[in-house]
Parts: structure tokens; C-alpha cells; sequence
């Protein structure tokens, strides 16, 4: 069982994992031909920072009752939770090679009923978050002390169901959820301000009710710190929005909107693991 | 004339009564526990229940979390809104999860009345039915509506569950069991089936009525379970009455004349009647204006019947 670790987790190895896990990215991306690869590299530290350094899971018993839940809601981000739970153990590396493959366990998109480890499909943007309310609601009806983490992508909270959840978390005093926004500023067709404005960012949550924190989203201590933070806080949910960079790990992906939805090439993938292995 | 009973009412009960026996049973609404009777459950047990607001995609969702937390959540709003606005949160979150969700969607049909057609969901049925993994549901009366909430809470999966306003005869007796994927026959009859689903089967056997005393036989169905269909006594239907007609309160597309046309076509074609709207909203009026002026009355599925009768012999 995967209890929390109880020294505070060491950042140069957090690192180290998430610069194994950028690596298993990029070669499961290159081999599907298709996928994000630049939202997978912005959350990186984010699912690492969770998965290693916060949650309560299990690996070998996925459906431990009282484990932390996790929701990605931007779905999209698929291949970084697949690195993720395949190095953590939830199913062997290989099949981190069959992503986007007829007949393989890794959907383009999580799927539940697929991939141990996941706990719902998402990937149609916007749904995560009420699904991630409902969870802590059960949790609480539970009484079983389990936390609800939630990805959102920036992008996604321009979807109106986000503000609809954002609203009742804060209406049912959900304080054992902490959702987290991929703050990469870059979305499909363009930069997040020039397609659909979203600052001021930190403001709304607040004014929903929300505890808000802003972090860098590739600094350990940041996350951690503010991971731990959320559990102390009483009667409110809580938001941290972390800044991060799209393509984060790999120079010629870094702010590039072009690599948002594409796989590298072979050219690109060898650059990227002569930076990665650097 | 037999006691009347509308299906929201009974279900509002019903909820009540399976709240009281399982602890992991909460319910969702979305601002209408008034109108959908949840709110019989929610002054019963309120730290079960979940007022989301107007807000119908949030409360599919966390449905769909409560599902996933061990919860069965019942949820409830008028059908329209649980089916239209939130249809996708139905399909990604639920279909596609295959989340232990029971939605129990009122005000279903044109029978809603005044509040005109922006509210009455006349396609709520062709909607849930093409979605994998979902059932569904119209209880014809009172006693199906308590046996179908009771089933759904003992079943694993999503359910979608259409209720109605309108008080309307009973049928069934007071102990009726409901089982998945099976219709009824109510009644024997070798010239003509008449298949209806909710408040339109009891139409179906007042047609039935009629069209004895013109000396027609009419074999009168009760379609409930639309998805997954009977396919079996539709096709036994067809063999042995050679003509069908399919009443519902909905389109007559998408609906239960879509799925009896299809099983028809695919294994036993025989004539066809659909009774359903044509290809129109609904409107504001009374409730027995409307279903007259829609053609939904048993008067209009005798009509129906005699007209496919004819058919049968000019194959």
C-alpha cells in the first residue's frame, strides 16, 4: 500500500521521475503517430508531483476503497497519466507502446473500463469537474477520508459546466478537493487570450468561493507546498492554478500552439531525446 | 373507470420508500423537486440529497461521481432538460462510463400541457435510446412506475426513466414486477397489435375496446422497456396478428415506432402504423386538448388500426 510518503518527497528525484516520464512520452507519442504532446509535457510535473509526492493509492489494488481519487479532465492529456501509472506499476511499460492502437488498453482518450489506474473516461472537455464533486461528495458520505485531485486544462474552463461545478463545490463545502489548472496559456487555434479571454483567472475562482494559489507548475516544492496547503483548508475547495510551459522538457515544443495535438515526427523525436537524455 | 395515478407521483413515492431501505440510494435535481417529486426524499433524508441548482449538465455529472463513489444516485429534472442540455454529460460521463446512474426525467411528453412546447419533450426517447449501454423506461402506470424504480435501484447500470405529469388510469395490480427487456401482452386479439408505451398503452387497450365492437381483434402490448426492446413478442405479434400499430407519446420518429420498424423490417415485415407527433413541437393547452389535437387518443389508434388492416391483404 502506498501510504503517504511522511518525509517531505525529495524534489531532485520527483525530477528525475518526471524526466523518465517526459521521455515515455515523447517515444509513445512518436509510435501512435497522433496525440497531445504538448499538454501531456505542460502536466508532467503535475500528475508526478500527485501520484508520487501526494496521493494515497495503491498500485496493486487499484480499487482500494480508500485511495485518493484522481480525474483528468482534460482528457487529452492521456499519454503523461499512462507514463505515469505504468511507472508507478498499475500495468507493465510495454503497453505504453500500444497507445491509440485497435485493441490496446490505452484509449486515445482514458477509459476506465480500459486502464487500471483510471478512474473515469473523460476527454470531452468540461465534465471533470462535476465528476470530480460527485466523488468528494461520496467520499464525505463515506466518511472514508479519501481526496479527489482534478486536472483542468485552461482551455477547458472556457466550457460553462466548469463555472456550473465551480459553483456547487464551493456550495457544498467540498474542502477535500483540490483541482488543479494547467495554466499553459495556448489552446488549439491559438493563445488562450486571443481565442477566449480568461484572465482574470485567479479572481474568478476566488470570487466562486474557491482557496486560490497560484504556483509555478514545474517547481516541486511549489506544487507539493500547495498540495498540502489544500488539506488543511476547511469548507472550501480548492484551486490551484498552476503556470506552466506547453511542450515543457523539449525546446522546439515549448509555446508551441503547432504541438498541441501532434506527435513528433522522426526528426523531432530524436531531438527530443537528445534533449531529455542531456 | 379504474383509479388514476400520474407516474411523477408514484415514482416521488416510490424513491422515498427505497431511500428509507438502502442507505448508498441519494438523489440529484436540478431546482424542481416540487415538480419532479424528489422533494418527498429530500425532506427525508437532506444529507443525501443534492439540490444542483439550475444547473443540468453540473448534475448529471456529479451523478456520475456519486456513481462512482459507491452512491446510486437517482436524479431527476424535467425530461427535456435532462436529455437535451445535458445529452452529452449523458453520452461521456455515463453511457460511455457506464456509470451506475438513474435518471428519472419528468414532465415527459406533450401531456405536460400549459407550459407549451419549449417543456415537453417529444424527443427525450429517441435520444436516450440510440445511446449504448442505456435503458429505457416509460412505466404505463402507477404500480409499473414503483417496480421499475425498485428494479433500477437493484440493477448496475445507467437507467433513463421517463415520467409524466398527467393522472392516468391503472393498470397493473398492486405487486407488479418489472423485467428487464420483456413487454406484456394485456390482452389477446388475432386481427391487429396495437403496442403502446406509457400513459399510450392504456389508450392502446381503450382502442382495443372500440375496435371489438366493430368486430376487430386487437392484441394490445405493453412496450415499457424500450431499450432493450421485446423484440421476440413484436416479432410473435407480427406473425401471429400480421399488422401492428405503435402508440407513444413522442415523435414518431426515434421513438417506439422507430424501434418496432426496425425489428419488423429486419426479421417479420408486416404493415405499420405509427401513432406519435408528426414531425412538430408541442404547444400550450390543456392536456386532453393537446393529445387530441396530436392524434395520441384512442379514438386515433382505432383509426390507425383500420387503417392497416386493409394492408395486411394487398401484400
Amino acid at each position: 500500500m502506498v501510504e503517504k510518503s511522511q518525509d517531505i518527497p525529495d524534489s531532485s528525484r520527483l525530477r528525475e521521475t518526471a524526466r523518465q516520464v517526459r521521455l515515455d512520452i515523447v517515444e509513445m507519442l512518436h509510435r501512435a503517430g497522433s496525440g497531445h504532446t504538448g499538454g501531456s509535457l505542460s502536466a508532467t510535473d503535475i500528475l508526478v508531483a500527485l501520484f508520487f509526492g501526494q496521493m494515497r493509492h495503491n498500485p496493486q489494488d487499484p480499487c482500494w476503497f480508500q485511495r485518493d481519487r484522481f480525474v483528468l479532465s482534460k482528457g487529452h492529456a492521456a499519454p503523461a497519466l499512462y507514463a505515469v501509472l505504468s511507472r508507478l506499476g498499475y500495468f507493465p511499460r510495454e503497453e505504453l507502446l500500444t497507445l491509440r492502437q485497435f485493441g490496446s488498453s490505452l484509449q486515445g482518450h482514458p477509459d476506465s473500463a480500459c486502464t487500471p489506474g483510471v478512474e473515469v473516461p473523460t476527454g470531452s472537455l468540461g465534465q471533470g469537474l462535476s465528476i470530480a464533486n460527485g466523488m468528494a461528495l461520496a467520499a464525505r458520505l463515506n466518511g472514508n477520508g479519501a481526496r479527489v485531485y482534478v486536472l483542468l486544462g485552461d482551455g477547458e474552463v472556457q466550457e460553462g459546466q466548469i463555472w456550473e461545478a465551480a459553483m456547487s463545490a464551493a456550495h457544498f463545502h467540498l474542502d477535500n478537493l483540490t483541482a488543479i489548472l494547467d495554466r499553459n496559456r495556448l489552446q488549439i487555434d491559438g493563445r488562450t487570450a486571443e481565442v477566449m479571454s480568461l484572465e482574470p483567472l485567479a479572481p474568478k475562482w476566488e470570487a466562486f468561493g474557491w482557496h486560490t494559489v497560484e504556483v509555478d507548475g514545474h517547481s516541486f516544492p511549489e506544487l507539493l507546498g500547495a498540495l498540502q496547503e489544500a488539506e488543511q483548508v476547511k469548507d472550501r475547495p480548492t484551486m490551484i492554478i498552476a503556470h506552466t510551459v506547453k511542450g515543457k522538457g523539449v525546446s522546439i515544443f515549448e509555446n508551441q500552439v503547432k504541438y498541441h495535438g501532434v506527435a513528433p515526427n522522426k526528426e523531432e523525436y530524436a531531438q527530443a531525446l537528445k534533449e531529455l537524455q542531456a | 373507470m379504474s383509479a388514476k395515478e400520474s407516474t411523477r407521483v408514484e415514482y416521488g413515492k416510490a424513491l422515498l420508500k427505497l431511500g428509507e431501505e438502502n442507505p448508498d440510494i441519494v438523489a440529484l435535481d436540478a431546482d424542481l423537486s416540487g415538480s419532479t417529486q424528489t422533494k418527498h426524499f429530500a425532506k427525508a433524508f437532506p444529507q443525501r440529497f443534492f439540490n444542483m441548482g439550475v444547473a443540468e449538465q453540473d448534475l448529471l455529472g456529479t451523478a456520475a461521481g456519486l456513481a462512482l463513489g459507491g452512491k446510486i444516485p437517482f436524479a431527476s429534472t424535467f425530461a427535456m432538460f435532462a436529455t437535451g442540455r445535458a445529452w452529452e454529460q449523458i453520452r461521456q460521463s455515463i453511457a460511455y462510463a457506464k456509470l451506475n446512474v438513474k435518471i428519472v426525467a419528468s414532465h415527459g411528453g406533450i401531456s405536460v400541457g400549459e407550459d407549451g412546447g419549449s417543456h415537453q419533450a417529444v424527443e427525450d426517447l429517441a435520444l436516450m435510446r440510440v445511446l449504448p449501454n442505456m435503458v429505457v423506461l416509460v412505466p404505463a402506470d402507477g404500480p409499473e412506475t414503483r417496480a421499475m424504480a425498485r428494479w433500477a435501484a437493484n440493477y448496475q447500470g445507467p437507467v433513463y426513466m421517463r415520467t409524466g405529469r398527467m393522472p392516468f388510469p391503472v393498470i397493473f395490480a398492486d405487486d407488479h414486477r418489472f423485467e428487464l427487456g420483456r413487454g406484456q401482452i394485456l390482452r389477446e386479439g388475432e386481427d391487429v397489435t396495437l403496442a403502446g408505451i406509457g400513459l399510450l398503452t392504456h389508450h392502446c387497450l381503450e382502442a382495443a375496446d372500440l375496435l371489438a365492437r366493430e368486430g376487430v381483434s386487437a392484441r394490445v402490448l405493453n412496450l415499457s422497456c424500450l431499450k432493450p426492446l421485446d423484440w421476440q413478442l413484436v416479432v410473435d405479434s407480427a406473425r401471429r396478428t400480421g399488422a401492428l400499430v405503435t402508440a407513444e407519446e413522442h415523435l414518431a420518429t426515434g421513438g417506439l415506432g422507430s424501434a418496432v420498424s426496425e425489428v419488423l423490417a429486419e426479421h417479420y415485415p408486416v404493415p405499420l402504423q405509427r401513432i406519435g407527433l408528426r414531425d412538430t413541437f408541442g404547444t400550450s393547452g390543456k392536456a386532453e386538448i393537446l393529445l387530441k389535437h396530436y392524434g395520441l387518443m384512442p379514438d386515433d389508434i382505432r383509426k390507425a388500426a383500420l387503417k392497416v388492416l386493409p394492408r395486411k391483404n394487398s401484400r
